[in-house]
């Protein structure tokens, strides 16, 4: 209650709602994708080599989200044509960027003067602090992302689902595979506004991951997504604004729980419907 | 002009970085045979496949299908995988499974056509429907791929196979996870299909696949057999002519 009085009154808080539903968006139709082709690992490479390109951007003195963006698709497409083209070594790849892009980050935010209480904030997000233009920003790489799976959901749909196939029917599958870690990239970006380079791959995937315990269409997924992402960061802000806790981990934390109840909870579901199963046929067995 | 194969395969070897899975291959296919491709494990059947659909390509020697390279052809085939190359646990309903091999059916070629936003059109719909029903699991349209059994999910990969109308038919052991009676079952409808369209068909059981198809090619690094039995009277007399060829190559 104490939140929402203090939403009418304070525009920082408006600002970090409006954030937390835009970047819900984000992560409810992408992290659909990272889900179903099982890319989690992929995100979270781009992810931490991100730091890499917003270190960069400070010591430089550019805009960090800009530098984050560059550097989010430099390593998606590094990531995607290596692993078309040496399948083998794709995850050693993966970790090798991952580190070295933190690396790279750390070096230049320590050789920026004044600029080490960053660090923090780009690891962990702080979306209390989301300057009001990077709404914008954040709208226009959702109108992107939404124009772009609207245009060629079916395609995506195909090279998530069997690039084999997809190849025979003459789909271009490098170029939709390379576009869809892009998009990824570029929801990791938005994300980090909210939670953080570190926490991002939670709540790309697990808004996702819940979603897909309750339908099961490629669509439909997206939609629960987005409305459980919105969901959660909005309640996990409200959370922590009594306590003063930080918001990023405290929306992680319950996206993480409702996701353990969620997989609890269908396990026990799927086993209650086989022993109901058994029973009714051992009771059919008993009859004549 | 109908003497031109539809595939034509010249001298061809292919190794995968080591030992020759392949060597010195020619195969020919004509129109409207229904060709069963048999030979041990590991014998290079599946890497044959693979090179005519354009999955790999030949180190040595000559693939031509439809008088056009592999991959330029590969959206006039329809392809049955022996495993399917996707999880079994993907969101996705059958309808959208063989919708899906429509996909691109009238993209224009080049790179305007790689950028051709595909919608699903009212005749994608119905093309997914009526193959559906050639393979009986029209009933099975709204299930999800993750509860179908192996046999059912056999019928919705032949049927994404053939909705794109394909002039040629190719199966990797269709029948190599279903019991025996639904095996029969696979083969009736195959000969069935053969009146429309060439179909390969690789096999273990070269026994059984004998009685459904008109000519049997044995594969073990090399073509060690090409025997051709007569069944159908209209091309008995094409196949006959290349049943003493063959001979006549091996002596």
């Amino acid at each position: 209650m104490e939140f929402l009085t203090a939403l009418a009154e304070h525009t920082f808080l408006q600002i970090a709602v409006a954030a937390a539903l835009l970047a819900s968006i984000g992560c409810g139709v992408m992290g659909t994708y990272v889900v179903v082709k099982r890319i989690a690992f992929l995100a979270g490479g781009i992810a931490h080599s991100v730091l890499g390109g917003m270190g960069a951007a400070v010591y430089y003195d550019f805009d960090p989200l800009g530098g984050a963006l560059v550097a989010a698709i430099v390593a998606a497409l590094l990531i995607g044509w290596v692993r078309l083209r040496w399948r083998a070594q794709e995850d050693t790849l993966i970790g090798a960027l991952w580190a070295i892009g933190m690396a790279i980050g750390i070096l230049f935010i320590a050789k920026s003067p004044g600029y080490q209480a960053d660090l923090m904030s780009y690891l962990f997000g702080n979306i209390l602090l989301v300057p009001q233009q990077s709404l914008w920003f954040m709208l226009l790489l959702d109108a992107v992302l939404l124009l772009l799976v609207g245009l060629y959901h079916r395609q995506l749909l195909a090279v998530t689902f069997d690039e084999e196939f997809a190849r025979l029917r003459g789909v271009p599958v490098t170029f939709f595979y390379l576009l869809l870690l892009v998009m990824v990239a570029v929801t990791v970006v938005l994300l980090i506004q909210v939670v953080g380079l570190i926490l991002v791959l939670a709540l790309l995937t697990l808004p996702a991951a819940v979603a897909g315990h309750y339908v099961h269409s490629l669509g439909r997924i997206m939609l629960l997504a987005t409305l459980l992402g919105s969901l959660l960061s909005v309640s996990g802000l409200a959370l922590s604004y009594q306590p003063d806790l930080p918001a990023g981990p405290t929306i992680i934390l319950l996206a993480g729980a409702v996701y353990v109840f969620s997989a609890v909870f269908i396990r026990l579901r799927s086993l209650r419907q086989v022993h109901t199963a058994r029973s009714a046929q051992s009771s059919h067995k008993e009859e004549p | 002009m109908n003497d031109q194969p539809l595939i034509d395969i010249r001298d061809v070897s292919f190794s995968y970085a080591g030992p020759p899975v392949l060597e010195h291959v020619d195969l020919q296919v004509r129109e409207g045979e229904f060709l069963g491709i048999v030979g041990p494990n590991a014998g290079g059947k599946s890497t044959l496949l693979k090179l005519i659909l354009g999955l790999l390509e030949a180190d040595t020697g000559r693939v031509r299908v439809l008088g056009r390279r592999p991959a330029d052809a590969s959206r006039s085939l329809g392809y049955v995988p022996q495993y399917p190359s996707f999880p079994r646990d993907f969101p996705i309903s059958v309808e959208q499974v063989v919708q899906l091999g429509r996909i691109n059916a009238r993209a224009p070629t080049g790179w305007r056509g790689m950028l051709w936003p595909s919608r699903l059109s009212r005749a994608d719909r119905l093309a997914a429907r009526t193959a559906l029903t050639e393979v009986e699991a029209d009933d099975l349209a709204q299930r999800q791929i993750a509860s179908l059994s192996g046999g059912q999910l056999q019928r919705v990969l032949l049927a994404r196979a053939l909705v794109s109308d394909p002039q040629i038919l190719i199966l990797d052991e269709p029948t190599a996870n279903i019991d025996q009676r639904l095996e029969s079952d696979i083969f009736d409808l195959l000969r069935e299909l053969n009146r429309r369209m060439t179909i390969l068909v690789v096999s273990h059981d070269i026994g059984f696949v004998s009685t459904y198809v008109n000519r049997v090619a044995c594969i073990n690094r090399t073509l060690v057999c090409h025997h051709t039995d007569a069944i159908d009277g209209q091309v008995i007399q094409d196949l006959y002519g290349e049943k003493v060829r063959m001979v006549a190559h091996s002596h």
